[in-house]
């Protein structure tokens, strides 16, 4: 098992070159010019100046030989420095972002916990919610819970969120006053008050986020659950004289988790990148807000740091996913 | 074994129908037979005659629904299993009627241990602690003729053949002493060499144990060995019943006859006779009002299709349910 973690996390460093360079060269031949909002006053000298200090003069290899360098070497040692407080950081150049001039994983570390606490939570949430009504709507099928389940799983999956989340905002926000409209991106949470505060402007987008999350993931539960309910080991299970509870919850349950957990493994990235719509129209400052603001804004720097570590968790959840299925799974073994 | 005993379970009139969407499918009709200590009574059928539901039925062990018990009555240990409530009924499932079922691949939960789905009724009816459960199982492993018992209960059950996962099976179903042991076609599934293995190993426990066993096949070959009785059955009934001898030597019922056509006597020549009975089990979407096998029958005449034949008693303890009277064809 060691072994094939190793081998599969050797063999993940090319393919995230690849698509290093893949994103680095789509960016590079997109049009958007980083200086195009700047006053059109400036002396074309000036402006040449200026693409030269954002290190646009130079061969594109070049570049993108100085950004990986940057991604790999230097900027892992800031972000370890300020995680330990460690005098570790390295000298050199660091990735900064086109828009505000600082270091891009300055920027990122300062987000993250804007999008963890709302798309992490309704995650979490999301999948606590769904694993019983699932495992409930599977035992019970064609039941008014299921039925309902069904229902109300189906709304959550074919609604976009940018349906339900300004409908929410109107009723809620505009109409019953009960949640701020805007989400205040500057409240520090120190005491009990504006705990409650940040609990009020989260609740509309957390609830979106979660509702589309357990919808997915409870369907996905039930036809795991169904698949297994039938299966000859469930009879047996009954013909021993287990309760129904211990042939449901840890007969079928284990079985039918497998895939699962998998799907929610896989799924985790997604709440790294941000629900970008949801953050969009909530104006939560998380990381998908970032990314868009930066795609508009031509800042090339954050957009290719943000995609590559995406990429990253993408692949390493993918790795996750395949160890919990082996862990999970006695008849699966890797080596 | 002994006549005369009192069965260990009786079953009267056992009904049992599917509710599907196309329509009701009447899979037993009015099965009736009982089963004395100690016995070994053969149920022989081809496949689809209702063999395994009747038996699930006993133990309510069927989806319902679909299913649904419409009359009957299930004795055993002086109670009847069809109006008991579900926790009585669990406390019978694997304690008092152990059963064994026909795929040992799929049977085992894949996710388990064996030595995990042996404790299991070991703790949940003789009130074992875990190490005592432990003890048992490797106990109840080495029985079966697995070797290396100790050590096995660690492992999942694909690490082992479909022979031996049939072992692991009987161990559970046999785990808790039961007086009953329902075997569903539990050497279908196997190697031939293997069958005669695991047939073997059902009558040395039989020596050893004394359980009551009912074994389920569609091969009258593999019974004519170890049963005492014999009953046969078509389209969801019982058409013939009788002891092992009387069925070989004097089967009554055209069907029954036929069965025996395709015992094979020698090893290898079966295929040809496979065919001597042509056509399908009927699927059984009424209540039978004419004799469910009339239409493959040589010997039907205008009452098969008017009457559905009652059983009666032809010899001692040997009953048939058909219109022919096979003696007056025979001189
Ligand atoms: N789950 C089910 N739904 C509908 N019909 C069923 C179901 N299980 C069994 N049957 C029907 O019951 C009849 C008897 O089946 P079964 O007892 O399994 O036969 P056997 O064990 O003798 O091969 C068959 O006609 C079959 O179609
Ligand atoms: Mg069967």
């Amino acid at each position: 098992m060691f072994n094939y973690t190793l081998r599969r996390l050797l063999l993940a460093i090319p393919t995230l070159l690849f698509i290093a360079l893949i994103i680095f060269l789509l960016l590079e031949l997109s049009p958007g010019d980083p200086l195009a909002d700047m006053p059109l006053t400036i002396p074309p000298e000036v402006r040449e100046q200026m693409r030269m200090a954002l290190g646009l003069g130079e061969a594109w290899y070049i570049r993108f030989y100085k950004w990986l360098y940057m991604f790999a070497v230097i900027e892992p040692s800031h972000v370890l420095a300020g995680m330990t407080g460690l005098d570790m950081a390295l000298e050199g150049p660091r990735i900064l972002s086109w828009q505000t001039r600082s270091p891009v994983a300055d920027i990122i570390a300062q987000r993250l916990p804007q999008t963890l606490w709302v798309v992490g939570l309704s995650y979490v949430l999301g999948v606590l919610v769904a694993v019983p009504i699932g495992v409930y709507s599977a035992y019970r099928q064609y039941s008014w819970f299921d039925q309902a389940g069904s229902f109300v799983s189906m709304v959550g999956f074919s609604l976009p969120t940018f349906f339900t989340g300004p409908l929410l905002m109107l009723i809620f926000a505009v109409w019953l006053g009960w949640f701020p409209i805007i989400y205040d991106t500057t409240l520090v949470v120190d005491d009990w008050s504006t705990f409650l505060e940040q609990l009020r402007q989260m609740a509309m987008p957390v609830f979106v986020l979660t509702l589309y999350n357990a919808a997915q993931i409870s369907r996905f539960m039930r036809a795991s659950m169904l698949d297994n309910l039938n299966q000859d080991y469930v009879r047996t299970a009954r013909a021993k004289g287990m309760n129904e509870r211990v042939v449901v919850l840890i007969h079928v349950l284990r079985n039918s988790l497998i895939p699962v957990v998998t799907v929610i493994a896989l799924g985790i990235p997604t709440v790294f990148t941000g629900a970008i719509i949801t953050e969009t129209i909530f104006r939560v400052n998380g990381l998908g807000q970032l990314l868009i603001t930066a795609i508009y804004a031509s800042d090339i720097p954050m957009v290719l740091t943000l995609s590559v570590v995406f990429a990253i968790l993408i692949v390493l959840f993918n790795l996750i996913a395949d160890l919990l299925y082996a862990f999970l799974d006695p008849r699966i073994r890797y080596d | 074994m002994a006549d005369g005993a009192l069965p260990v379970l009786d079953v009267k009139n056992l009904k049992t129908v599917f509710r599907t969407r196309a329509g009701d499918i009447h899979a037993v009709n009015s099965v009736s037979f009982d089963l004395k200590p100690g016995e070994l009574l053969g149920v022989v059928g081809e496949s689809g005659s209702g063999k395994s539901v009747t038996m699930m039925s006993l133990l309510r062990l069927l989806p319902m629904p679909p299913a649904e018990i419409l009359q009957g009555q299930v004795m055993l240990g002086g109670r009847d299993l069809l109006t008991t409530g579900e926790d009585d009924l669990r406390a019978v499932r694997g304690r008092e009627v152990g059963f064994i079922f026909q795929d040992p691949m799929t049977s085992l939960n894949p996710v388990f241990t064996v030595g995990f789905q042996i404790m299991e009724p070991l703790r949940r009816h003789m009130g074992m602690t875990r190490a005592q459960a432990r003890r048992r199982a490797a106990e109840l492993l080495q029985l079966v003729g697995i070797p290396d018992a100790e050590r096995r209960l660690k492992d999942y059950p694909h690490q082992f053949s479909g022979g031996m996962r049939q072992r692991v099976m009987i161990a559970i179903a046999l785990a808790c002493d039961p007086q009953v042991l329902i075997a569903d076609e539990p050497t279908t599934a196997l190697d031939v060499t293997i069958q005669a293995q695991i047939l073997e190993l059902v009558k040395e426990l039989r020596q050893k144990l004394g359980m009551a066993i009912i074994w389920i096949t569609h091969d009258l070959g593999v019974i004519a060995g170890i049963a005492d009785r014999v009953m046969v059955m078509y389209g969801g009934q019982v058409v013939e019943h009788g002891p092992v001898r009387e069925i070989f030597r004097n089967p009554a019922h055209p069907y029954t006859r036929a069965l025996l056509q395709t015992v094979p006597k020698v090893h290898g020549d079966r295929d040809d006779k496979l065919r001597v009975i042509e056509g399908q089990p009927p699927i059984m979407v009424t209540v039978p009002t004419a004799c469910p096998f009339r239409d493959r029958c040589a010997h039907a005449f205008d009452r098969c299709a008017r009457e559905n034949p009652a059983r009666r008693e032809i010899a001692p303890g040997h009953d048939v349910a058909c219109h022919w009277d096979h003696h007056e064809a025979a001189t």
